[in-house]
């Protein structure tokens, strides 16, 4: 299979892997997948003062589409406020990497690990999760 | 010697052909064009006399009569023609086929298809290590089994299995025995006399020769083994298999024979040495690292690894001038990691992380040595960046680990 140059690019040149302290009451984490179906992905915000998301960190088990999905994710989570998060949908994922439709999953899988970190945050500071539909 | 790029270790999926090999068709691509069906002139007898030369060596590697070597299309079509052949001759004498659950998909295929004629088949489950004893086959047969078709060698984790002891267990009932011996043939000892073989399956393209030949052995004598001919036509392959043979194919199959047979000694001496040295870095250089299939009873040419925690294709991205196979889902259009792999009972999530490592006639020292080193660097840096490898070194077990999965 033939990657695009930005799933290439993610995957040679990862943005924010790493891990944040997910006990800390600024950090919301998200983990989803299964070893089972080859795709684990932990996603972590941390969230300043003013409600921005000032560092956003990744670790994933997964193809080399799955991985730069995440890497993605990161990149547009920094900058942003919880709410404006919520917004970033797996088919602008799948534009901007040009993901052939086996690789689409992948980034279903981002979409989930960004909106199961946020929940988690909302969570941990008293605010309402936002209801989920069903999983795919 | 410099390396060149990318380099090939992928010798279960296909093999180059060998160009003393390549030298040999050449002539029958050009002016020794004839049909071998021919029978009035020089053209068509210069073509037969070249099939009955490479029919001679190709009986010669595994102790056949030439006239027991049927030509086919390759090893897919001789599985075929064995399972339904078989199953279609000799329906009258029973009605139960087995095989094993970690057969190519040639012949797990062929059986569902008899499955779906009413033939019911008993697939083995091999444990973990990947071998099909004769223990298990005996506990499969019955009363009304007409034929037993286990490979020699398998084509993803490479293992052996006792084909000899198989052989004696099935003419000791007699019952029809058929191996795939894609993987083995010219690479492993094969004599079907002693090991009691009635039916066996090879392919010129495993063994430096050219794509789109192969041949089915079938035994002539003591007993002679009957098959209904799934292509019909000209009655050509002693009724067979129909069809113009491919006389330079033929000739390229038969040259690759004779050199397996000259050198096979000598190549799985340096082929254990080079696949045995790999094996050695890769343990010392890596924390965690497990070979799918039995450690020792296996084809020289074969390591299949699993690198927990780092999964498959991601693993193959890395390694981009280096061509390798995975048993991960992600590389082929099915979502299911290697149905090998798993029916050994490695898990799905080893299988996602496996590795297939193929060696061979071309294979140097140096590409070895380039391999593991980039393998190992690429496993690390994927460890890094992942969450399981991060949550073993806390201490939590995977096992245990509730996931979401999508």
């Amino acid at each position: 299979m033939a990657y695009s140059d930005k799933v290439v690019d993610h995957y040679n040149n990862p943005r924010n892997v790493g891990s944040l302290d997910k006990s800390d009451q600024t950090v919301g984490t998200g983990i989803v997948g299964a070893p089972e179906c080859g795709d684990v992905m932990k996603l972590q915000i941390k969230v300043d003062d003013g409600g921005l998301i000032e560092d956003a960190k990744f670790k994933t088990f997964g193809c080399g589409s799955a991985i730069a999905s995440s890497s993605l994710a990161t990149e547009w989570l920094k900058g942003k406020t919880v709410d404006e998060a919520e917004e970033i949908k797996n088919t602008q994922i799948v534009e901007e990497l040009n993901l052939p439709p086996v690789k689409i999953h992948c980034s279903v899988l981002a979409e989930d690990a960004i909106k199961t970190a946020l929940n988690d945050f909302r969570e941990k500071n008293g605010m309402p999760v936002v209801e989920r539909k069903g999983h795919h | 010697m410099s390396l060149k790029f990318p380099i090939y270790m992928d010798y279960q999926a296909t093999t180059p052909m060998d160009p003393r090999v390549l030298e040999e068709m050449n002539p029958y691509f050009d002016d020794k064009f004839g049909n071998a069906a021919s029978r009035n002139h020089s053209f068509g007898w210069e073509a037969e006399k070249a099939v009955d030369d490479a029919r001679e060596k190709l009986a010669a590697v595994i102790n056949a009569d030439p006239r027991e070597i049927i030509f086919t299309s390759g090893a897919t079509e001789s599985d075929n023609m064995a399972l339904k052949g078989v199953a279609e001759m000799y329906k009258k004498k029973g009605n139960h086929i087995v095989t094993s659950a970690i057969e190519h998909k040639a012949i797990i295929d062929s059986a569902k298809r008899l499955e779906t004629w009413g033939f019911d088949v008993t697939y083995i489950e091999p444990p973990e290590d990947g071998i099909t004893t004769a223990e298990m086959v005996e506990d499969a047969l019955r009363d009304d089994t007409i034929l037993v078709s286990i490979m020699a060698a398998n084509n993803e984790v490479g293992v052996l299995n006792p084909i000899a002891e198989i052989g004696a267990l099935c003419r000791g009932r007699g019952i029809l025995f058929h191996t795939d011996a894609t993987q083995g043939y010219g690479k492993i000892p094969i004599d079907v006399d002693e090991m009691n073989i009635d039916l066996l399956s090879a392919s010129a393209h495993k063994v430096y020769g050219p794509k789109g030949v192969g041949i089915i052995y079938v035994r002539r004598r003591r007993p002679r083994v009957r098959l209904s001919a799934i292509i019909d036509g000209g009655g050509h392959e002693r009724g067979m298999r129909s069809g113009t043979l491919n006389v330079s194919g033929i000739v390229g199959f038969g040259k690759a024979a004779e050199l397996c047979m000259e050198e096979m000694e000598e190549e799985n001496i340096r082929l254990t040495n080079l696949r045995d040295k790999f094996k050695a870095t890769m343990f010392e250089s890596l924390e965690e690292v497990y070979v799918n299939g039995h450690e020792t009873k296996r084809l020289s040419g074969n390591l299949n690894l699993s690198f927990p925690y780092v999964e498959g294709e991601s693993l193959i991205m890395g390694l981009s001038d280096v061509a390798v196979s995975s048993g991960s889902a992600c590389t082929s259009a099915s979502l299911e990691p290697s149905y090998v792999l798993k029916s050994m009972g490695r898990g799905d999530e080893l299988a996602h992380s496996s590795i297939r490592y193929g060696f061979g006639r071309f294979t140097t020292e140096e590409e070895i040595d380039y391999v593991a080193e980039k393998t190992t660097d690429i496993v690390n840096r994927l460890r890094e960046m992942s969450p399981l490898y991060e949550m073993v070194k806390e201490g939590v077990d995977l096992s245990k680990v509730e996931w979401q999965s999508h």
